[in-house]
């Protein structure tokens, strides 16, 4: 009887983590704040990039302002493959990544290990 | 915390452990028992493996699941169940727990130096950078931050001094030690008029430049924004990789659940035993290295050849360059020097030569620069003829010292009278494809000179490496039939493609890609359609001008040796990328089923320690053999290296 239990418990696990994980989670978009000169969006780095996604304005100079919280490894590097941006955040404090706003299109980044996904939209 | 003092802090308090594992047989137990093991363990998970499980944490809130996700799971596991354990009074496995987060650690700080280290190379080169500049400012030399100079300002270097910016020498002569930069080994010697490279090192002499390029527009700053981008670039064969890590680790999850169920409810093992090869499955499959097996390869092999004036653009060049079936050379300017020389003078050698320059004297055509040139070589004095007039289509006529004299191409026999033996040494001189001019005073010819576009000293060497390398060799030329094959034999090229336009070289490589992948190499500044039609487009710089944009590939130096190297390295860095791949995967895909028990009527098991162990050692294993891509021999020429 208690094996039925825990086959059906695990049964149960398996498929929740099908559902946490591969299920269709939406993350919202958020813009920059922008002012007259330049804009700024802070990105909290701990489990993931929250907001994952960013929108700036095209042409306006922009940073990202990263504030790693998560002590993991895999996310102490960022890398945005178009701008050939490689750096590593410290841990608990405030980074800004400029970012050149020039050509509008949508820029993904991610961690050292591509793990963590995040995405920039220049429009 | 950092990472190495959660290590060091795990290692101190898991020494016991590690202790009464060994004595434990001979009956020798820690004191206070199972209950200090118990206390020595919650130490380990809340400070040394702590963070894990945050990041876990954070990280599953998002609806990620990565490495930490597992190391917090595997060793929770192993620890709750061992409370429990202990609670009823059945065995404990404390030390599991303890002794993974410590093998853990251990991979990530060496994994955390080695990541540093591979990504080294920028830094390097923008440490190259001179801090300040002697600026000529209102008539006086002063001594100004490298980013107040300006485009337009005189600069002074002295000797052993950095020169700051890109610029053309304005006053003096000194050698320059641009190996930093180029990877030539050689000082090169420079005088009034030469362009100059910034973090460059003067050596002898002092001079004045005039800056010409400023801050990101410096070769050096764009050589450091193309490194970082190659460095940062995925590698195609990186996608599938990426696609994979994506759902690994839930995967793994629900075959850690399963192997679980499956042994304690199918087939009656223990709980503790179950537990144990589910613990371990987690553990092993960590995809860290497949994670990072191919951005620090492509990381150590860009850097490295940056280092030697080879610029690879990204992965997807480095792939394509390891397809490279043929190489196609444009002539003028790749192969040969791409100016015109005096090779031979026949006739009263002073006489025909100090005749010709006065006659081109005023002339822009390659042939006269080349004639002049060596003219000047030669101490002449030039004297300007007078009263030009054009031979159609054939040569010019003019006075010299009030004597009516010309100088043309070969049409001019028509005109003129030419010896039997001119006319012999003529047909010899042709035959050796080169150009032939001839000079005449009064109505007769007085004598010939021979003039070609010799190869560069390093061409024949580079295509015999070329073909050592299994590769066919094209040359493209616009040149005549004649030309093209005398210097294709001189150099050693297979096959020749003569009399193509300009605009028709894209077309021929497109003709040869039918019969495989096709490298084009050119000087960049004419064949930007040919370098990008191309798989690989392989653009030689001539030093300060880099056609960035055209090619894959840009050779800092003219140095046709460095294509060599370059598709060299290219192998050499895709082949480390999929020896990385191959281990990380051959280690994940057989890790797995070992430690889920599969092959226990073997005998064959992982304990959870020994994954972790494993999982480091993996890691490790593959971030070192990216960095040993720096100390790998190249077959072509011993490699010059940034002091």
């Amino acid at each position: 009887m208690t094996k039925l239990i825990i086959l059906g418990f695990a049964l149960f696990l398996i498929g929740f983590i099908a559902w946490w994980f591969f299920g269709n989670h939406d993350t919202a978009a958020v813009d920059a704040a922008v002012t007259e000169t330049s804009q700024d969006v802070g990105v909290e780095v701990s489990g993931g990039y929250s907001p994952s996604t960013v929108v700036l304005k095209q042409g306006l100079p922009a940073t990202l302002t990263f504030n790693r919280k998560d002590s993991s490894s895999c996310l102490e590097q960022v890398v945005f493959p178009d701008f050939g941006i490689n750096e590593f955040l410290p841990q608990n404090k405030a980074y800004a990544i400029p970012i050149d706003t020039s050509k509008p299109g949508e820029y993904e980044y991610a961690c050292g290990m591509n793990m963590f996904h995040g995405k920039v939209i220049i429009k | 915390m950092s990472i190495k003092n959660r290590f060091v802090f795990s290692l101190i308090v898991s020494l016991p452990l590690v202790i009464e594992m060994f004595t434990a047989p001979l009956g020798l137990m820690l004191p206070g028992g199972v209950w200090t093991m118990f206390l020595l363990t919650t130490a380990v998970m809340a400070i040394s493996a702590g963070p894990f499980i945050q990041s876990a944490w954070a990280a599953f809130r998002h609806h990620h699941a990565n490495m930490d996700t597992l190391v917090a799971i595997g060793t929770s596991t192993a620890y709750l169940y061992s409370l429990y354990a202990m609670l009823t009074g059945k065995a404990v496995f404390f030390e599991s727990a303890a002794f993974v987060v410590t093998f853990i650690l251990l991979g990530q700080y060496f994994e955390e130096k080695m990541k540093h280290s591979a990504s080294g190379a920028v830094s390097k080169l923008v440490d190259l950078q001179a801090k300040d500049a002697e600026v000529l400012r209102n008539g006086e030399l002063v001594k100004v931050p490298l980013a107040e100079v300006v485009v337009g300002d005189i600069i002074r270097v002295r000797p052993g001094q950095k020169i700051a910016v890109d610029g053309v020498i304005t006053e003096g002569t000194s050698t320059i030690d641009e190996s930093m930069v180029t990877g030539e080994s050689m000082p090169v010697a420079k005088k009034a008029g030469d362009h100059v490279i910034g973090a460059t090192m003067n050596s002898n002499g002092t001079f004045l430049f005039k800056a010409s390029k400023v801050g990101n527009d410096t070769l050096l700053s764009q050589i450091v924004d193309m490194v970082k981008k190659a460095q940062t670039s995925h590698a195609p064969i990186q996608k599938t990789v990426d696609k994979v890590a994506d759902i690994f680790v839930p995967a793994v999850l629900m075959t850690a659940i399963a192997t679980f169920t499956i042994w304690y409810v199918f087939l009656d093992a223990s709980l503790v035993s179950a537990l144990l090869f589910a613990v371990s499955v987690v553990i092993i499959a960590c995809p860290c290295a497949l994670g990072i097996a191919t951005p620090t390869a492509l990381m150590v092999g860009t850097g490295r050849s940056a280092k030697m004036g080879i610029l690879i653009k990204n992965g997807e060049v480095l792939e394509a360059a390891n397809h490279v079936k043929t190489v196609v050379f444009d002539k003028t300017g790749t192969i040969t020097e791409g100016h015109p020389q005096v090779t031979d003078i026949v006739g009263d050698e002073a006489i025909v030569l100090q005749l010709a320059a006065n006659l081109e004297s005023a002339s822009e055509h390659p042939l006269a620069t080349a004639i002049l040139a060596k003219a000047k070589a030669q101490n002449l004095t030039i004297t300007a003829a007078e009263n030009f007039q054009a031979i159609e289509g054939k040569g010019v006529q003019a006075t010299v010292d009030g004597q009516p004299a010309f100088i043309g191409n070969d049409k001019l026999v028509t005109d003129y009278q030419l010896d039997a033996d001119l006319r012999a040494q003529m047909t010899r001189l042709q035959n050796e494809a080169k150009t032939v001019v001839l000079i005449g005073l009064a109505d007769r010819i007085i004598g010939l000179i021979a003039i070609q576009d010799t190869p560069k000293a390093s061409s024949a060497a580079a295509i015999a490496a070329l073909k050592s390398h299994g590769l066919r060799t094209v040359m493209l030329t616009g040149d005549n039939d004649r030309v093209a094959a005398a210097i294709a034999e001189e150099v050693g090229i297979d096959t020749v493609i003569a009399d193509v336009l300009p605009g028709d070289k894209a077309n021929h490589v497109k003709a040869l890609q039918a019969e495989g992948p096709v490298a084009f190499v050119g000087d960049g500044i004419n064949d930007a359609p040919a370098l990008t039609t191309a798989d690989v487009g392989i653009a030689m710089g001539s030093g300060t001008d880099i056609a960035i944009e055209s090619g894959g590939i840009i050779l800092v130096k003219n140095d046709l040796m460095d294509v060599v190297r370059a598709l060299e390295l290219s192998q050499k860095t895709f082949s480390r990328i999929k020896l990385n791949l191959f281990w990380a995967f051959i280690y994940n895909t057989l890790g797995i089923p070992v430690a889920a028990g599969l092959f226990v009527a073997f005998g064959l098991s992982l304990s959870p320690e020994l994954a972790g162990l494993g999982m480091a050692l993996s890691s490790l294993s593959v971030v070192a053999s990216s960095l040993l891509l720096n100390k790998s021999k190249l077959t072509s020429t011993p490699a010059t290296q940034m002091a």
